[in-house]
């Protein structure tokens, strides 16, 4: 569990209150049992938001608010394990990135900027094209709402 | 003396948005100007098109994805960046981990 970044984030702690694990037994096991719960609807929220009502902001967020509640409850050395600090705000670039990459594609292919009907994926019809693309541009925007959420916690905390 | 003409402006704000919300068309009128095929001045209505065209353009189901996630994707583009400059100025106001000796 003990890995050399867990010690790093654990030394680089401002308050030592926010990175060790709740006192109470019934917070610790509700938590554990619960965070992957969430963490599994937010997925669904996201993966479901062509046929329902969601997408890649409302399942980036509830994603969030599955990593924050072990954050929460676990502290923030022992929640470590499933989002590090360290890579949350990079992978929020990477978010944004994958979004502007996906429209720089279509460019390179010879379309307009976000036109994914020119999307280099062989064997599929235009509107496939842009199914896939909206979910490729989702992709970006949960990975950015998410990781930006869970690091404006971290930087509050001090970890 | 400010309170009451705080009051005042406040009221004469309550009217005029009572005013408006009165001439407002009703929900579900065919003749309404947001309900035609194009605007008064003659041309299209972005919202017809997409009523009648998501699904076919892109085999989604949820209009309001498509619209979001295809047609005004530079919008989401933009509410994405938007967001990550959020987290940045965070990062950069909030945290202290370089501070600490």
């Amino acid at each position: 569990m003990s890995t050399p970044s867990d010690n790093r984030a654990r030394d680089e702690c401002l308050d030592d209150r926010v990175k060790e694990p709740t006192d109470s037994p019934i917070i610790h096991v509700a938590s554990r049992g619960i965070a992957p719960v969430i963490l599994l609807i937010g997925m669904y929220v996201f993966f479901h938001g062509h046929y329902s009502p969601g997408g890649g902001f409302q399942g980036g967020v509830i994603i969030a608010a599955g990593i924050l509640l072990l954050r929460l409850s676990l502290g923030t050395s022992l929640s470590q394990a499933i989002m590090p600090s360290r890579v949350a705000l990079r992978l929020s670039a990477a978010g944004a990135l994958i979004f502007a990459g996906v429209g720089l594609l279509a460019v390179l292919m010879g379309g307009n900027y976000l036109d994914y009907h020119f999307l280099p994926i062989p064997g599929l019809t235009p509107d496939y094209l842009r199914y896939y693309g909206i979910l490729a541009v989702e992709v970006g925007v949960t990975l950015t709402v998410m990781t930006t959420l869970v690091a404006i916690y971290d930087d509050l905390a001090g970890c | 003396m400010k309170a009451a003409l705080q009051y005042i402006l406040l009221a004469a704000f309550f009217g005029v948005l009572l005013a408006t919300v009165v001439e407002l068309p009703p929900r579900g009128d065919l003749n309404s100007p947001v309900h035609q095929t194009v605007t008064p001045v003659g041309s299209p209505v972005a919202g017809t098109y997409y009523i009648q065209n998501a699904y076919k353009d892109t085999r989604t189901p949820n209009m309001v994805t498509v619209i979001l996630g295809d047609y005004r994707s530079i919008d989401t583009l933009g509410e994405t960046i938007v967001i990550f400059a959020g987290g940045m100025a965070c990062f950069f106001i909030l945290n202290t981990r370089r501070r600490k000796p």
